[in-house]
């Protein structure tokens, strides 16, 4: 028996069962495991047509991929010297965080605002604030990314009238606007309004932008923040690409045809350390997407069909014990983003388990980037992984997942109602609680929480946001009120509210009240009035 | 009435991040005590009413926005001036360690970061609230 058994390589463990997305493993792929695949057809080459190798012929032989850190801190001022930090350190993209209040629609002074004004991001309340976050960049020259939802037409209005103010014509314009409320209600939870008039302001801006911003990406469709509430690698895969599919619907149902809005579509993914499961999984993306895109929706333009993405490594990988390992599992994730071929990446700082990052962490994050571009040579080939019989199983085998869970989605009426069943947050809520047990149980390792643990302080400097901040913002908005035209205010926030009761594009009545200087609360409140507040059931 | 364990859970401020609360309420109630959900965006206010209403033996409060030093010690006053001395008040979230002895003082009894497991959290529970029997 133990002769047989040296014979056949003994294992360290008794069962190796799946990955951490719950795919079973195999001790050895070959040939067979990717029989079902028809190479020829899913393995075209890069820049053709499912695009599984990439959505260029050259990959990042062209061009690399940009590296866009998410900052944004306290107030304007602090933040727009972080940005220019970054930038003089080779950063080649803005991405914008907002404070809470910004983006649930209320003014920094407002009571619910209490405690959270500057901490998860900048505070912008007025165009005010707006326009000196950006003093000294010339908008006409940079791309930025801002991560807002359900108040996008509002700040997006802000960021046009910025740059107007700057002598900027708004179709120079380089840049992306998240406004994908269906995953706020899934995972996020930054909403305002009920679904219905949420859709209707997302695809508000998808239409103006297609007509007056050509260069902007009018739409980012996350799945980052489903995977870090919780959800596998093809449920990430699935549930984006299912509120992908109810985007595409809604503007297609407005009239509008495929191919002169889904090129500026982009989407958002999340990076684990699971290297290769993560890899195959935005190789399955692009081919899943392309074929959807052509086959269900008749696009007819190739733009319309590669599925172009950001992707940020996993926040919840962080841990806040023995800090400087998250180094570490950044850089496999990064790996795993670069390998799988994205177009833009955020890499997280080691000391986010414990705080808002500090400017050494944040530095570690974009040189970790930096090594992988120039160092790795993972770089100069596209698709490395191409051919690996793992990954290539690992490809079809997520495919097939996310199409059972596509045509669920598609039996219960598309995601807007699965979400409304709150089917898709009790899939996530139930791998999220599964994963935990298994931690628990030391099944699933994380190094230094369950095993090589230590009892050691961390010892990292952390990053403080003072509150005297709030006084500061506040007093800011006291004096802005006291300045401005008061009758043009009023004037401007009940054109906005029969805008937003009629069928009227929302966006150029937003460019007027941002310009008269309305707050972005009172714009928010404006839009309350006319759709309502929407409150979820919670599903545990 | 039952001997079983009450605790409220609640998410104050604007965060959204709810993951961590979710699965601390699920794994309470496998572990047998009687978990009511609050949810997000919850006042401090609104806390202390459902402290009263729901009559919980444990108020478990989670914030990852960076808020919770205002957030936190406004809800253990609003909590004291209802007289509700004997509530358990335990936290959880990202909480940088320099401002747990003030919370603490503020009158939380344990904050849990991240990577606590639920056993842990439950223990804490069990012998804070001598078993939970009211």
């Amino acid at each position: 028996m133990a002769e047989k058994k040296a014979e056949q390589g003994s294992e360290r463990k008794p069962e190796f069962k799946t990955t951490v997305g719950g795919i079973p493993i195999k001790r050895v792929y070959g040939p067979a495991d990717c029989a079902a695949a028809d190479a020829a057809k899913d393995l075209a080459a890069p820049g053709e047509y499912p695009f599984t190798r990439n959505i260029m012929p050259s990959g990042y032989r062209g061009r690399l991929w940009t590296m866009r850190q998410y900052a944004g801190f306290a107030t304007v001022e602090e933040t727009n010297e972080r940005f220019k930090y970054l930038y003089k350190n080779g950063q080649t993209g803005f991405s914008v965080a907002f404070h809470l209040p910004t983006q649930e629609g209320y003014d920094s002074d407002h009571p619910l605002s209490a405690g959270e004004v500057g901490k998860c991001g900048v505070a912008i309340d007025s165009l005010q604030d707006m326009e000196r976050l950006w003093e000294g960049i010339p908008l006409g020259d940079v791309s930025t990314s801002m991560t807002i939802n359900a108040t996008a037409p509002v700040v997006l209005a802000m960021y046009i009238a910025a740059a107007e103010k700057q002598g900027v014509e708004r179709k120079k314009l380089n840049g992306t606007v998240q406004n994908d409320i269906l995953k706020e209600y899934i995972a996020r939870n930054t909403y305002i309004f009920g679904p219905a008039p949420s859709m209707r302001l997302v695809t508000d801006i998808c239409s103006f932008c297609a007509q007056e911003l050509p260069q902007w990406n009018s739409i980012s469709i996350s799945g980052y923040h489903m995977r870090e509430a919780g959800a596998t690698a093809a449920q990430e895969a699935a549930f984006t690409l299912a509120n992908g599919i109810a985007y595409v619907q809604a503007m297609i149902d407005r009239g509008m045809e495929v191919d002169s809005f889904a090129p500026r579509f982009s989407f958002f993914f999340a990076a684990y350390t699971n290297v290769l499961e993560e890899a195959a999984k935005y190789r399955a993306l692009r081919r899943i997407w392309a074929r959807v895109m052509k086959e269900r929706f008749g696009a007819k333009n190739p733009r319309s069909m590669m599925l172009r993405y950001h992707v940020q490594t996993d926040g919840f990988a962080l841990t806040a014990q023995q800090p400087l390992n998250n180094i570490v599992r950044v850089t496999l994730q990064a790996l795993a983003a670069v390998l799988g071929g994205c177009q833009s990446l955020h890499t997280n700082s080691f000391d986010e388990a414990l705080s808002l990052p500090s400017e050494q962490a944040v530095q570690v994050a974009l040189r970790t980037q930096q090594i992988i571009a120039e160092e790795s040579g993972c770089a100069d080939v596209v698709d490395p992984l191409g051919g690996s019989y793992y990954v290539e199983s690992l490809t079809g085998e997520i495919e097939k997942r996310v199409h059972a869970y596509l045509d669920e989605i598609d039996r219960m009426g598309g995601s807007l109602k699965a979400i409304e069943k709150g089917y898709i947050q009790q899939e996530i809520a139930n791998s999220a609680y599964e994963y935990q047990k298994a931690v628990d149980a030391g099944e699933q390792v994380i190094v230094g929480v369950n095993k090589y643990t230590t009892e050691e302080p961390h010892g990292a400097e952390l990053l403080h946001v003072g509150e005297e901040l709030e006084a500061k913002q506040m007093e800011r908005l006291r004096k802005l009120r006291a300045a401005r035209d008061g009758q043009r205010v009023t004037q401007v926030l009940t054109k906005v509210r029969s805008v937003a009761q009629s069928s009227e594009n929302i966006m150029p009545v937003m460019i007027e009240a941002v310009e008269a200087y309305a707050t972005l609360g009172e714009i928010s409140d404006a839009l309350r009035q006319a759709f309502g507040e929407y409150r979820e059931r919670n599903v545990v | 009435m039952s001997n079983k364990i009450r605790v409220l859970v609640a998410k104050p401020g604007l965060d959204g991040h709810d993951r961590g609360a979710k699965v601390v309420v699920r794994g309470l109630r496998d572990l047998g005590m009687e978990v009511i959900y609050l949810g997000l965006r919850v006042t401090p206010e609104q806390i202390v009413e459902a402290t009263i209403q729901e009559d919980v033996n444990v108020v478990g409060l989670s914030c990852l926005s960076g808020a919770h030093m205002s957030l936190f010690p406004k809800t253990m006053e609003l909590l004291r001036a209802k007289g509700l001395k004997d509530v358990l008040v335990v936290a959880g979230g990202i909480i940088p360690e320099k401002d747990i002895p003030k919370l603490k003082e503020a009158g939380i009894a344990e904050v849990f970061g991240p990577g606590t497991p639920i056993d842990t959290i439950a223990k804490v529970i069990t012998t804070k609230t001598g078993g939970g029997a009211k």
